[in-house]
């Protein structure tokens, strides 16, 4: 019971001769908020299908709450996935849609569907709704089910702030009831930073940063001084980005120790720019055609 | 009972503004010991905020003796931070507003009010100290 809710060992799927998604190694910790956060086509998607069991591995493994989601897919009966647009039948009314989750799924919460489709007419076509209404909806039918863990692609697409925002509010209502681990992948940090606690950035099919948002954010400064070559900053173990304007320089570094030199200003770093830092064309060190075999996939 | 509110853009970590204003709140008086602070699901449904978020909040409070928790009943304030009897406060808070108007009719702007309220506190403290 004690087994990560996901860890992948040098995960890689290709689509005929291009990597989607290579050499991927991570854990996610029980109880984490994560944001698989990337650029389109990072292989976000690859990465959740893979975890949801709907693909294989081309080589290494994943594990879901311990098992092999394809080798054991009884697992994946506490394992709530919503792809991309939150597909469901658009003739189900909105009622006929909620008794198809209960009678597919062997576990399933009626009270907590019932209040997370509160404000919902069971009468009404899922064709008729809005795509906030939808995205509620897709959502109310995973956390049906209690997942253990719950994996979203891209729930914000296509919802508005307001939709978006209540859509945040059913989900950590959700998590708060059932304790699940959730994986949300958006290109869009600002729609994940209000939630997650954890991060993978994804880029070109390939991990760039790992780790829980406290920590990132503490082992990382912004440096501003006057423009000179650079030697060893005291404090500083990486230089992640540089950047000059004129005579300035400011640095994206990660830190290992106070940085007391005062020719520098030390500023702490906001989330998005460090992801920004760490996925820029730079760091990336050879660039694989990915993109155009994740987009094909996508349809 | 109390109610939060979140600036994304101050830098400050999330569940250290809850604390923050918890203790404000306790403070200026508006909760008191006794009183009971919002549930989670409450927190996490008004904000739509991680509830580790909320329950890392409340155990610092608790962790500084302000709140304690009970068992399947909620988290509830155990101690004070109000210094002075609160019913000087509207005397206080009336000469602030006093001198605020006449910051203003000086012509200082919000961020020079600030800036030398911020001054004056840390001199004065700093001499008291001394």
């Amino acid at each position: 019971m004690n087994a990560p809710p996901l860890d992948a060992r040098a995960l890689g799927k290709r689509f005929r001769r291009e990597w989607a998604l290579r050499d991927c190694t991570l854990t996610i910790p029980k109880g984490a908020i994560v944001g698989l956060a990337g650029p389109n086509s990072a292989g976000k998607s690859t990465l959740l299908a893979l975890a949801a069991g709907l693909l294989a591995p081309s080589e290494g493994s994943v594990a879901v709450l311990g098992r092999d989601p394809l080798r054991e897919p009884s697992v994946l009966a506490e394992v709530g996935y919503v792809a991309q647009g939150a597909p469901l039948y658009r003739g189900f009314s909105v009622g006929e849609t909620i008794e198809l989750g209960r009678r597919t799924n062997s576990r399933w919460d009626d009270e907590l569907v019932a209040h997370a489709c509160s404000g919902a007419s069971l009468a009404t076509k899922v064709g008729a709704l809005s795509a906030g209404e939808r995205a509620l909806l897709a959502l109310a039918l995973a956390l049906g089910k209690r997942p253990r863990i719950l994996l979203l692609d891209e729930p914000f697409a296509g919802l508005d702030p307001l939709a978006g925002r209540e859509f945040l509010k059913l989900l950590m209502d959700g998590v708060a009831e059932t304790s699940a681990t959730v994986v949300i992948a958006s290109h869009v940090i600002a729609d994940i930073e209000r939630v997650c606690d954890h991060i993978v950035l994804l880029a070109g099919g390939a991990v760039r940063l790992t780790g829980n948002v406290e920590e990132l954010l503490e082992s990382h400064r912004i440096l501003m001084g006057p423009r000179r070559p650079l030697g060893p900053i005291r404090g500083v173990s990486e230089i992640v980005r540089e950047r000059y304007s004129g005579r300035q320089a400011t640095l994206l570094v990660k830190s290992d120790d106070v940085i007391r030199d005062p020719s520098w200003t030390v500023e702490h770093v906001a989330l998005e720019e460090l992801l920004l830092a760490y996925m820029a064309p730079e760091r990336l060190p050879t660039p694989r055609p990915a993109e155009r075999a994740a987009l094909r996939w996508h349809g | 009972m109390i109610e939060f509110h979140l600036d994304p853009r101050s830098g400050v970590a999330t569940y250290l503004q809850i604390v923050q204003q918890v203790k404000e709140a306790l403070r200026l008086g508006t909760i008191e010991v006794g009183d009971q602070l919002p549930t989670v699901r409450e927190v996490v449904a008004d904000l739509a905020i991680n509830p580790n978020t909320v329950a890392k909040a409340y155990r610092e409070l608790e962790r500084e003796g302000l709140v304690v928790a009970r068992q399947g009943r909620g988290t509830f304030v155990s101690n004070t931070l109000a210094r002075g009897t609160i019913r000087h406060h509207d005397a206080l808070r009336e000469s602030l507003e006093r001198w605020l108007d006449a910051a203003q009719n000086a012509g200082l702007d919000e961020e020079s009010i600030r800036a030398l309220i911020s001054s004056t506190l840390r001199e004065t403290l700093a001499r008291r100290v001394a």
